[in-house]
């Protein structure tokens, strides 16, 4: 139903489309002429009257003065279409999975395309120079840029850089001086092109493109460091492309050609380059500091950051460096430091809006694409187009292999052939290659072919290399194990194994190159923190929660003073129960089926670092993460209550007590700005409570009725009332809390879950003992990764007492 | 990052621990640093605090037992070479070094990768996997939508397969078995441990 509704609004849009165009063709305003054929359609006099033969004195009626709207409203329409057409393909939600998304852009691109070619009109002028360069590329990079994991980004930095930089540089004159070579022979007919057109051609597409490839790469959890060299190979490579291709424009509208140019071109490359590093530098921390002054004025934080990203791409195409260097190092720098000082809501909005501004740019693009394919004359030469495509495989193919060879030795997880086959292969062409190739400027001759060879390289790779990924990289990664002849038993275990894998690789932490990091965090620390950095911070979604959980635990201790343990059943005894009851229960085909099912649609995935941080068309979330540590707690708070029965976890439980992170600089508004979950909609407060009132299918009722956290200001009190008890560590009625707190100078904020406090009930006649964890202020690890991604520092503690100066 | 002899000199028994786990010297000194970075309070012994403070095992579902795995029945503190030696277990297998018969097997062989999970699985360490602790086990890796009924059926049918000699508890002999076609060596190792 909803489908057929979205039919007929397409057409209907459609048709706008086309009618606005042709209207807009004939009043002739439009920006760029390309050279519009006169259209059929009836000619509407700019302001129609209702007596169109009476003189100037009537009042007309209804006037329809379309050139003033016309520019917006082109653009808002063209926009309308490519978001509906994004909405229509997840309506079926197979086709996503199989086809990239970048394909059916470009399919929906052709039939628009070829509905405007039917009635003879162009394409809105929309794609100029200036409009792509200034306005869709950099939020496009922004995009990338902003959400670039930076951790596992840093330890492949050399890696990426090399890929990127060498990588580009040697497809670019790989292909350019084979295609020249092609050129010579003279079957082809294209001796005209000369060695810097050729360049020029081959610079445009070794420009690679992400999106389709990471979409998959995700599905199949593809291992982190493909992603992250992938990823970071792909941002760079814009830069370099955008370089190489400034540098070559230039030179080809030069004749001749000296050796002197050859030297100051390459120059001009690490000038522009680094220049651009350098400028986003200085924007990301002149923005950084900006955000410290925010505090009373949330509203336009978003806007700051915004503004000077810009301002960096802006400046740095100003001075006529990379500017596509510029914008993502000053999101990198910017991130981390501004989302520590933002609030949470601003935090939020910052991400829906690049991710929604990048993927709106992103789309257009590709709709253009296919658009412009039907609707421009194409110049074709088979040869020359055919071998272009081939050598764009062929060089990627070898640059890949070549650099990973000299690249494996250096670097502490070297890569096989298999990631090299994905890497290779997962070399698309997209936005970026056409958008150049679009704009060239008429100086070049063959321009025309140009842009037809590179359209074909694009839909070739986009098309052909996008839907067959995902089979080939299946089929290089799976076992040959036939799922269903699996018991349940190995499909548990595995999992079990990979979750136990996973963990201690977190437990060995990062494994290379610390050592320069390492200076850098201690220099970041002592210097650049304290100059960037407000004091209250706020908290991720996550710590909120923990911080809610915490606080409604200790209500509940507060109010089962009567000590209402002895009620609650253990989990063991019920289960010893029904474990007599069904000593034969047999189980059926059909039920192992459903279990496989069960199993591989509810066990926990392994967590992925990068990947589900990273997904290009959605914003990361941590659904995962608060499950596991609501039932931790849960589990937590039974395993305490059911203490006086020998549990088998008995020696655990009575080690792992449960924390109380509270800040005592915390004014009670930041609570509730905590409180506020914004982008958790399932995790607020009433729903966290009810799940606590029925603390699930455990058969551990608690009896103890949960007492429901009214107003903010309560929990606020509370936290008031808790530091009071604080105050004085023993002797309060019926527990005693302890937090502590790491001071502030500490990087600690981003540290870590894990905390051991003691909650003991006084009396309660607890046949647990009361486990005493020693009283000394506690100091947490601190992973010494660089936790800037927002989304998991789980807690951030202050030093309480503050006795003990925690030193670096 | 200091020169790799001085750093070794300050382990004593590291030939011995290298011997024995068949870490190289680089790996060594790695594992050295993490160990200091993780124990904050420069002890020279780790204890579960310090491991519940690594963020990845507090999201991970079965973060609490992996540390658990780590800590002998009754000890309540890790030192380097525990630490080594249970990191051993994840080595990829060394299909170089030459079987001599009448050396131990060494820790990252298949038998012993498997006692590391049976390990996991078995708490109370009484030898078996019951009942409970595979429900517990279930319980922290399944999401919340699943029902008591259903995992109840999960664990039937999984000792059911498993179970041999009918004692409805899963013996080490019996795990082994069930993962005889499972490429434990694949699924156990740490490629940068190698």
């Amino acid at each position: 139903m909803p489908y057929v509704f979205y039919l007929r609004a397409i057409h209907f849009l459609m048709l706008c489309e086309i009618l606005s165009l042709g209207y807009g063709a004939n009043v002739g305003m439009l920006p760029k002429a390309t050279g519009t054929s006169s259209s059929n359609l009836p000619q509407w006099s700019p302001k129609g009257d209702a007596h169109p033969d009476s003189g100037a004195s009537t009042l007309p009626l209804f006037t329809l003065n379309y050139p003033r709207v016309q520019i917006p409203l082109e653009i808002t329409l063209w926009v309308l279409l490519a978001s509906f057409a994004k909405i229509g393909f997840h309506v079926y939600h197979k086709i996503t999975v199989w086809v990239p998304e970048s394909c059916l852009l470009i399919s929906i691109g052709l039939i628009v395309g070829g509905i405007m070619h039917s009635v003879h009109e162009e394409p809105p002028a929309v794609l100029t120079s200036n409009m792509f360069f200034l306005y869709m590329l950099p939020l496009i990079v922004l995009d990338s840029g902003y959400f670039m994991p930076t951790r596992p980004f840093f330890e492949n930095f050399g890696t990426v850089l090399w890929f990127a930089v060498v990588g580009t540089l040697w497809n670019s004159i790989g292909i350019g001086i084979s295609l020249f070579a092609i050129c010579q022979i003279e079957a082809f007919g294209v001796q005209d092109i000369n060695l810097q057109e050729n360049l020029l051609f081959a610079s445009i597409i070794s420009a690679v493109e992400p999106v389709a490839v990471l979409t998959v790469f995700e599905d199949i959890s593809i291992h982190e460091q493909l992603y992250i060299v992938v990823f970071g190979e792909c941002l760079f490579n814009d830069a370099v492309t955008v370089v190489l291709y400034n540098l070559f424009n230039h030179v080809a509208e030069l004749h001749v050609v000296e050796a002197g140019d050859v030297f100051l071109g390459i120059a001009r490359f690490f000038v522009v380059g680094l220049g651009g590093m350098l400028f986003g530098l200085l924007f990301g921390f002149v923005a950084a500091f900006t955000t410290r002054f925010t505090g009373k004025v949330r509203e336009i934080e978003p806007l700051i950051i915004f503004l000077y990203s810009y301002l960096a791409y802006l400046i740095a195409e100003l001075v006529a460096i990379s500017s596509i260097m510029a914008i993502v190092t000053c999101a990198l720098t910017m991130k981390y430091y501004v989302e520590e000082n933002v609030s949470q809501r601003s935090c939020t909005t910052i991400r829906h809006v690049i991710k929604m501004v990048g993927s709106v740019s992103e789309t257009l693009i590709f709709f253009f694409l296919g658009v412009v394919t039907i609707t421009t004359d194409h110049e074709w030469n088979w040869g020359y187009i055919l071998f272009s495509l081939l050598f764009t495989l062929l060089w990627r193919g070898l640059g890949i292999l070549v650099l990973t060879q000299i690249i494996n030795p250096f670097r502490t997880i070297p890569f096989n052939f298999k990631d090299q086959f994905g890497l290779a292969f997962c070399g698309l062409r997209g936005a970026v290659s056409f958008a150049l190739a679009y704009t060239l400027p008429d100086s070049i001759g063959p321009k025309k072919l140009f842009i037809t060879g590179t359209i074909v390289i694009i839909i070739f790779t986009v098309f052909i290399q996008g839907i067959t990924i995902r089979p080939l990289l299946k089929l290089m990664n799976v076992r040959k194990t036939n799922r269903n002849l699996e018991t349940i038993n190995v499909e548990i275990h595995k999992r079990l194994m990979e979750h136990t894998v996973a963990g201690i690789e977190d437990l060995c932490g990062q494994w290379s190159h610390y050592y320069w990091k390492d200076k850098f965090m201690k220099f970041n620390n002592r210097f650049i923190r304290k100059i960037l950095i407000r004091d209250n911070r706020p908290e991720s979604s996550i710590v909120a929660l923990y911080k809610k959980l915490e606080l409604q635990n200790t209500m509940e201790i507060l109010d089962s003073m009567t000590g209402d343990i002895s009620a609650t059943p253990s989990l063991i005894s019920l289960h010893e129960e029904r474990k007599n009851a069904s000593k034969s229960r047999k189980v059926l085909p059909s039920d192992v089926r459903n279990m496989h099912e069960l199993l591989s649609k509810n066990m926990y995935k392994i967590r992925q670092r990068t990947v589900s941080y990273t997904n290009k068309h959605s914003l990361p979330n941590d659904v995962t993460a608060k499950e596991i540590l609501i039932r931790r707690h849960t589990s937590l708070r039974r395993s305490l209550r059911a203490g006086s029965f020998h549990s088998p976890h008995g020696n655990k439980a009575s080690q792992k007590f449960l924390s109380l992170p509270v800040n005592s600089r915390l004014p009670p508004g930041r609570f509730s700005h905590a409180g506020d979950g914004d982008n958790e909609p399932e995790m607020n407060l009433s729903s966290v409570s009810s799940m606590f009132r029925h603390p699930q299918r455990s058969s551990s009722r608690t009896t103890i009725p949960l007492r429901p956290l009214g107003s903010l200001k309560v929990v606020s009190s509370s936290v008031k009332v808790v530091d009071e008890e604080n105050e004085k560590q023993r002797g309060y009625r019926s527990s005693h809390l302890r937090s502590s707190f790491t001071s502030s100078a500490q990087q600690s904020s981003r540290s870590l879950y894990g905390s051991t406090r003691n909650i003991s009930d006084e009396d309660g006649g607890s046949e647990h003992e009361e486990q005493e964890s020693p009283p000394d202020p506690h100091a947490w690890v601190q992973d010494p990764q660089n936790n800037s991604d927002m989304q998991h520092p789980l807690l951030r503690r202050s030093q309480w007492p503050p006795q003990k100066p925690q030193d670096e | 990052m200091g020169s790799t002899n001085s750093t070794l000199i300050k382990i004593p028994n590291v030939e011995e621990l290298m011997q024995e786990t068949g870490f190289s010297t680089a790996h060594i000194i790695r594992l050295h640093d993490r160990f200091k970075e993780l124990d904050k309070e420069r002890r020279g012994y780790l204890c579960p605090r310090d491991f519940e403070a690594i963020k990845g095992l507090a999201i991970n579902p079965i973060g609490d037992r992996i540390i658990g795995a780590f800590f002998s029945p009754g000890r309540e503190t890790v030192d380097f070479y525990t630490f080594v030696r249970i990191l051993a277990h994840f080595r990829p297998a060394d299909n170089s070094r030459p079987k001599e018969s009448s050396s131990p097997e060494p820790i990252n062989s298949r038998t012993n990768k498997l006692k590391f999970v049976f390990q996991l699985y078995d708490l109370d360490k009484d030898g078996k996997i019951s009942r409970i602790d595979l429900l517990k086990v279930l319980r922290g890796m399944l999401e919340m939508q699943v029902t008591e009924e259903q995992l109840d059926s999960i664990v039937d049918r999984t000792i059911q397969e498993a179970d041999l000699d009918g004692d409805d508890a899963i013996s080490f002999e019996e795990f082994r078995k069930s993962l005889e076609k499972v490429n434990i060596d694949h699924k156990m190792s740490i490629r940068f441990l190698r």
